[in-house]
């Protein structure tokens, strides 16, 4: 093999650069415009300085990308940057775990991916390059995976370099979960989000600091509100009601709108693929993503959905993996589905869903009872002492503060008591799974061999009523059973121990 | 303060942990260890109580000496009852392929790590640690809960010697 050249990145990062300086030029040079007046020289002023930064900017990127250079090694993969000061950051093949292609919009329009390598090392030190055209970025992509497989089979080889037999380019895989345009719609319908008013609450915020316009001055509300009060009450009764009913809807539009618009901005094109590295996921539709998941590297499952969704049999998907790359989301594999396509998912991902006829056990009652009283104490306590309080200083209002007091401490312990009819867990011959939640039950399902402790907490109550928490160490996520008796705790932590003693951790990695 | 203790010698390492069995103890010299560090922590307490005490001299409701009493006493409560509390409530099995920590005088915690998912190991002493020749041991697992399991107030020859088994146990395996 010859000696690996040092590569650069593609020429139109320059572009880039140049376009997200301009961007942030935008702002300067508003600035400068408006600080200078708007009359004649503040304008000319503005677009000086808005043209000085973006020239910099440029300048600057132009730079960086000269200065940035990497390298296909035998053994690892090298990047060397820095203007004034060098960087050079080496990660070795057998260390990169996955390769993600992200295509923001500016990038997507002129054919560019960022490449990220991901290593599983903590706190975002992963390598990334900034950004190749398409094509070298799946090259890439494929080359990395294949030089990487190559330390893995033929390991006393790595240090003349020997290639591996050239490999075929991935094929296709094969599809095993997508969501079309009507999917979407539907998927739509239920993230109905309030988020846009929040945001128009922070934009009038700060608006509020640049425009003379009192929003927190009461006088100007209330002036609104009588003229519009008086205009309202004018109409009578039924024209109330209708201009309430048609507040709501419209409330209700733009939510669905908000909603509507997230999904299909996150969810565009979703496709899940099973390939022979695992499952590999493509969506987005002004940034993509390209997501490859390894099988082995799953770590265990989460099912899960939401209140409303939940009546009409929709469900999510989630992975829990070794990577800790860009959060839960990048791990998302269904995010809405039929439990019959998440069956599918889940097989193919070397899991099972409960069978009809597992073996269910439930939390402890004592566990039940104390959370009953634990869940409802803060009311009572909170009634016991406005009781006193009310009693003592204003006997009126003593009966009605008391009773909703006393009504939500019991609505707090119904409450405990309907969820401990739905906590419960199964273990089986290679998977333990636990189940919660009332109005949305969630799962989730570990390997019994990917479990890497088991600890048996107890607290002062806990140890007096005999129950227990099991704790299962779980790489890239948490598993807690609360509240089992104390017995059946340690009976399933002997059991779960006997599956992970019997099998390396090493020989996890590779299977 | 017996600094030179016999060592327990490494438990039999054939048996099983057992739930039901008997525990061992961790040395003794690191019950002096924790009543050092409780002394230590206490000091600064003790010498704000004096301090107080002498500035509301005259102003104070209470009669002189109730605050210092007071703290003194948790002080010594804290220095001598809670750490042989601690020295009780903890304690150790080991087997031929897995650690069990226990742990925790109301919070109970009860940990058990099989070799086989062992990352790495430390063994580390503190400047306490080291006059009373006594470690820890910390078992670092892929986990996010338990990613590391300690095991302070071993002897430092026993918990090398722990070290080694373990890592070797990893290393047959691996192979």
């Amino acid at each position: 093999m010859s000696t690996p050249e040092p590569q650069r990145t593609a020429p139109l990062s320059v572009l880039v650069g140049t376009l997200a300086g301009l961007k942030n030029a935008i702002f300067p040079a508003a600035a400068a415009a408006f600080g200078t007046g708007l009359g004649g020289m503040g304008l000319y002023i503005g677009i000086g300085v808005g043209l000085l930064i973006a020239v910099v900017g440029g300048v600057a990127s132009y730079i960086s990308w000269r200065r940035l250079s990497y390298t296909i090694g035998a053994s690892d993969i090298r990047v060397e940057s820095g203007v004034l000061s060098r960087a050079a950051r080496s990660v070795p093949y057998e260390r990169i775990q996955d390769v993600s292609l992200e295509q923001k919009l500016i990038p997507r329009l002129l054919g560019l991916v960022a490449v990220k390598f991901e290593t599983g090392a903590g706190g975002g030190e992963d390598l990334s390059l900034t950004y190749l055209t398409e094509e070298s970025g799946e090259e890439l992509r494929q080359l990395v995976r294949e030089r990487r497989d190559a330390q893995d089979e033929i390991a006393p080889d790595a240090e003349t370099g020997v290639p591996s037999p050239a490999r075929e380019p991935e094929a296709e895989g094969e599809p095993i979960f997508a969501m079309g345009t009507g999917r979407l719609f539907q998927f739509g319908l239920f993230e109905f989000s309030l988020a846009v008013f929040a945001v128009l609450l922070g934009l009038l915020q700060y608006a509020d600091t640049f425009i003379d316009f009192e929003i927190w001055d009461p006088d100007l509300w209330q002036g609104v509100l009588e003229e519009q009060g008086s205009t309202i009450s004018a109409l009578g009764p039924y024209a109330q009601i209708a201009s309430a009913i048609g507040g709501l809807i419209a409330l209700f539009v733009v939510g669905s709108a908000t909603g509507m618009i997230r999904v299909f901005t996150r969810e565009w094109d979703f496709l899940l693929e099973r390939t022979a590295r695992g499952f590999r996921r493509r969506r987005g539709l002004f940034t993509k993503t390209d997501v490859v998941m390894p099988i082995h590297r799953v770590q265990a499952l989460k099912i899960g959905t939401r209140l409303i969704r939940y009546r009409f049999g929709w469900h999510n998907l989630k992975f829990v993996s070794l990577a800790q790359d860009a959060g839960s989301s990048s791990h998302d594999v269904a995010p809405f589905a039929k439990m019959d396509e998440i069956r599918t998912v889940v097989e193919t991902a070397g899991f099972h869903l409960p069978s009809e006829n597992a073996d269910w056990h439930r939390a402890s009652e004592a566990y039940r009872t104390d959370s009953m009283i634990v869940d409802s104490l803060f009311f009572v306590i909170a009634a016991i002492v406005a009781g006193t309080v009310l009693g003592i200083f204003n006997p009126d209002w003593f009966l009605l503060v008391v009773a909703i007091l006393l009504g939500l401490a019991a609505l707090s312990a119904g409450a405990a008591l309907y969820s401990w009819q739905f906590k419960r867990h199964s273990l089986d011959d290679t998977q333990i799974m636990a189940r919660a939640g009332i109005m949305s039950p969630s799962s989730q399902i570990a390997t019994r061999t990917k479990l890497h402790s088991a600890e048996v907490a107890q607290g002062p109550i806990a140890r007096w009523r005999g129950y227990a928490t099991l704790h299962l160490g779980l790489a890239g996520g948490e598993f807690a059973i609360p509240g089992i008796p104390f017995e059946r705790a340690r009976e399933v932590r002997r059991e779960v121990l006997e599956t992970i003693a019997a099998t390396d951790f090493s020989e996890l990695e590779t299977g | 303060m017996e600094i030179n203790a016999s060592e327990p010698i490494v438990p039999a390492a054939s048996a099983l942990v057992d739930d039901d069995a008997e525990l061992t103890q961790l040395h003794p010299n690191y019950r002096s260890a924790l009543r050092v560090q409780a002394t230590l922590t206490s000091i600064p307490f003790i010498i704000g109580a004096f301090v107080l005490e002498g500035a509301l001299q005259g102003e104070s409701p209470l009669p002189f000496g109730v605050l210092i009493g007071v703290v003194v006493f948790l002080a010594l409560v804290f220095i001598i009852r809670l750490p042989s509390r601690r020295y009780a409530a903890r304690g150790y099995q080991i087997s031929t392929d897995r650690l069990r920590v226990v742990r925790g005088i109301l919070w109970r915690s009860d940990t058990v790590v099989p070799f086989g998912r062992v990352q790495h190991i430390d063994v580390d002493q503190g400047p306490i640690d080291r006059f009373f020749d006594i470690a820890t041991l910390t078992l670092h697992t892929a986990g996010s809960h338990n990613a590391s399991v300690y095991l302070p107030g071993l002897g430092h020859e026993l918990a090398t010697e722990m070290r080694e088994e373990i890592r070797a146990h990893i290393k047959r395996e691996s192979m």
